[in-house]
């Protein structure tokens, strides 16, 4: 199934999908792991373990109470070595655990294939997996899955859309583990009551396409929609309207047009985990870009340092400048090499001085290319000006809060203005000035 | 080696376009129509295009050292103005004055409102309408572009309105045979570099199209003896509409940035040119009619905020 429509603006950006032929290597047991308290959208984790305390694959050791939260278990058996705030990928310091791994990876007694009998008690289980978004934002899954009652869901759609640069973590899946995807969509649509499934797969990947058709042919709910390769096609809301016509309305979430949204790795893990029990603890990530020395797809134990995930893939071939957790349209650079993949780590990308040279702005000649660069339709350029004014009132005006952050505008402008950057500021200043109960 | 990585916001990849790629787009553009007119007109015209881009460059460079700011020569968009200021005067033009027009285009228009992207008027056609003003005879003094002893002229939208005798053809409208401006004279050469700017996305559609439009109707339906009998095939090829259409009214700085603000743009450009040019004494009225929507352009912006993908949500 192919569908033309298609969202307003967007980037031709490169495809760059150096590792797409490159089969998922398993990384070994690290020396150590630290792992981050805050691996999700929500209410940070306290630590269930101390320093001291013998820890075992799949044990929880960390968890919340607030609702937006998922559980955080531990990767490896080992014994705790320290508890402790420590430099997050986002640049901040959470608190972490750090194990000194045993190396026998000896599981946990609780870890065993999970029993549900209804919609409630999967959702318990779901939660109880550590689940969140694989596709990069990392919201927590249970909630993802349980929308309000009034709010009929008829549709879920996974997002194999893939459109950021290098990644190819999501295409893996298909091309790996294609049979785990339908189980997972099964168990899914079952417990949901969901008839209609669609999946989203860029036509720059016809090797995943022609797989997930054929593994789709098994059942006449599931359909897998050719989308056009432009990106963001894998932003939610356009892969919404992409595949199923509907628009999010602006502050509205995909459950108030009837459909949910999985990332493919979120799927088949959750048929991974009805199976074995073994929670989310371990990622394939993309490690790619002009700087590392063996672009490869590798299964990397959560909690395991950058350092280690480069030198495992040849190291650098080249000084890295400028590393990259995610891809180079959203990702997140880093400060050091010593931060941790987390469950929300799909690409590690490490950019050679080239690469890194940031742009440095000119004057905006309104030439209005970030307008018709943005897919959300609005005015990056006013955005800019009022962020930079700290005009609250304007910046409301011109819908800042409905900024994706994808990105689209700062890659077109011609004057090379951080337009992304400004827009982030506008929108926590409209979030602070909100919460103030100001204005 | 930890403490060397860039640190910076997302995108991390920036695609090739650059300022100055997109002025040198509109300089090869505008070379057509600068050789039709050197054609046409003579070496005169080459000595006010060099006169013309010269002063607007070191007016730029001067302007900008004075002001303590960064050195902008390199985005070319000085030479643009000056072009564009060339291609608007009269082959005829005595040197100075033409420096002249430089200098306010640069100095007065865009430096002193805070130069590249800040200017609410476009650069060349303020200057061009300041010189108009201040330097009528000049301004106005016409040549026919046939054979080397240039005699003063009529411009064809000048014989429209006199009724005088020896209206030229379409086919000398279309291929520039015709007494003008330095550009406005080849419709074919303009439509060359029109074309070009489309093609790279330099420009879009939206203004050009809307403005000559408005004009084609306007003049069809009140251009005439009677309604309806309007020649706007002429209206169109004469004077400097093609010229402002596709190269000036489509200013960046001086444009709104929605597709619809656009169109607004053209039309308010078209409806004015038109008015202009049927019922009041001056005979051509494109550089007036696009300062005049210049002016409107916050304005228009202001009015046509898009909604957000997806939005119902109210916009002021």
């Amino acid at each position: 199934m192919t569908f033309q429509r298609m969202f307003k603006g967007g980037a031709s950006v490169p495809h760059l999908k150096n590792t797409a032929g490159c089969e998922t290597i398993k990384m070994g047991v690290p020396q150590k792991v630290v792992i981050p308290m805050l691996q999700h959208i929500g209410s940070q984790c306290e630590p269930c373990v101390k320093k001291g305390d013998t820890v075992k694959v799949g044990q929880i050791i960390g968890d919340s109470e607030k609702f937006v939260s998922a559980p955080v278990h531990s990767s490896v058996s080992g014994i705790v070595s320290d508890v402790a705030p420590m430099l997050y990928p986002g640049g901040v310091f959470v608190k972490s655990v750090e194990i000194k791994t045993d190396g026998k990876q000896e599981i946990h007694e609780d870890v065993k294939p999970p029993v549900y009998k209804d919609n409630s008690e999967f959702l318990r289980v779901i939660r109880q997996s550590g689940l969140v978004g694989l596709g990069g934002a990392g919201f927590p899954a249970h909630i993802k899955l349980a929308p309000p009652q009034h709010k009929k869901i008829d549709t879920l759609i996974v997002n194999a859309a893939e459109c950021e640069p290098f990644i190819t973590s999501d295409y893996r899946e298909i091309i790996e583990n294609s049979w785990n995807v339908i189980s997972g969509i099964n168990i899914i649509m079952e417990i949901m009551g969901i008839n209609n499934v669609l999946i989203g797969i860029e036509d720059n990947k016809p090797e995943a396409l022609k797989e997930m058709t054929n593994v789709a042919a098994t059942s006449d709910k599931i359909n897998v929609v050719k989308l056009k390769s432009r990106y963001p096609q894998g932003a939610e809301k356009m892969l919404i309207y992409a595949v199923t016509g509907r628009k999010v309305p602006p502050g509205k979430l995909p459950s108030d047009v009837g459909v949910i949204v999985m990332n493919v790795n979120s799927v088949s893990f959750v048929s991974e985990y009805v199976k074995t029990g073994i929670p989310l603890i371990k990622k394939r990530v993309t490690v790619d870009g002009p700087a590392v020395a063996n672009p490869s797809n590798v299964e990397v134990l959560i909690g395991t340092s950058l350092s280690e995930v480069f030198e495992f893939c040849g190291g650098f071939k080249a000084p890295p400048k400028k590393v990259l957790m995610g891809g180079p349209m959203m990702g997140i650079a880093q400060f050091s090499l010593e931060t941790s993949v987390v469950k929300h780590t799909n690409a590690l990308i490490a950019f050679d001085e080239k690469a890194a040279v940031l742009p440095k702005p000119g004057a905006c000649i309104r030439c209005g290319r970030c307008v018709f660069a943005c897919p959300m339709n609005l005015l990056p350029l006013s955005l800019n000006n009022n962020a930079l004014k700290e005009n609250i009132e304007e910046l409301n005006k011109y819908n800042v809060s409905d900024c994706i952050e994808c990105g689209s505008c700062s890659y077109a402008c011609p004057a090379k203005i951080h337009l992304v950057q400004s827009i982030r500021l506008g929108k926590s200043l409209v979030r602070q000035a909100a919460s103030k109960g100001g204005n | 080696m930890d403490n060397s990585f860039v640190v910076s916001s997302s995108p991390h990849l920036r695609n090739s376009a650059s300022t100055s790629g997109i002025m040198r787009d509109v300089i090869i553009a505008l070379l057509p129509a600068a050789v039709a007119g050197i054609y046409f007109f003579g070496l005169k015209a080459l000595l006010v295009i060099m006169v013309t881009i010269l002063s607007s460059v070191i007016s730029e460079y001067i302007a900008r050292r004075v002001m303590k700011r960064d050195n902008t020569l390199m985005d070319y968009s000085a030479v643009v103005t000056g072009l564009l200021l060339a291609l608007n005067l009269p082959s005829t033009i005595p040197l100075w004055i033409a420096a002249v027009g430089g200098v306010f285009a640069i100095v007065v228009v865009k430096q002193l409102f805070g130069g590249l992207g800040q200017n609410f008027m476009n650069p060349a056609l303020a200057a061009r309408v300041f010189l108009l003003i201040a330097y009528t005879g000049h301004m106005t003094n016409w040549v026919n572009p046939k054979g080397v002893d240039a005699v003063s002229s009529a411009t064809p939208l000048e014989l429209l309105k006199t009724g005088a005798a020896g209206i030229p053809s379409y086919a000398q409208l279309f291929f520039g045979n015709i007494g003008g401006c330095i550009g406005e004279t080849s419709a074919a050469a303009l439509i060359l570099g029109a074309l070009y700017l489309l093609f790279r996305g330099v420009i879009t559609p939206e203004i050009p199209l809307t403005y000559i439009g408005t004009v084609a109707v306007f003049t069809w339906v009140f251009g005439g003896d009677s309604l309806f009998t309007g020649d706007a095939l002429y209206h169109i090829l004469s004077g400097g509409l093609i010229l402002g259409a596709f190269f000036m009214a489509t200013d960046y700085s001086t444009s709104p940035m929605t597709i619809k603000g656009r169109a607004i743009m053209g039309l308010g450009c078209g409806l004015l040119t038109s008015l202009i040019r049927l019922y009041a004494s001056y005979p051509e009225g494109v550089s007036f009619a696009i300062i005049l929507m210049n002016i409107a352009v916050p304005l228009i912006d202001r009015y046509t905020v898009p909604k957000s993908f997806g939005g119902e949500k109210a916009v002021a």
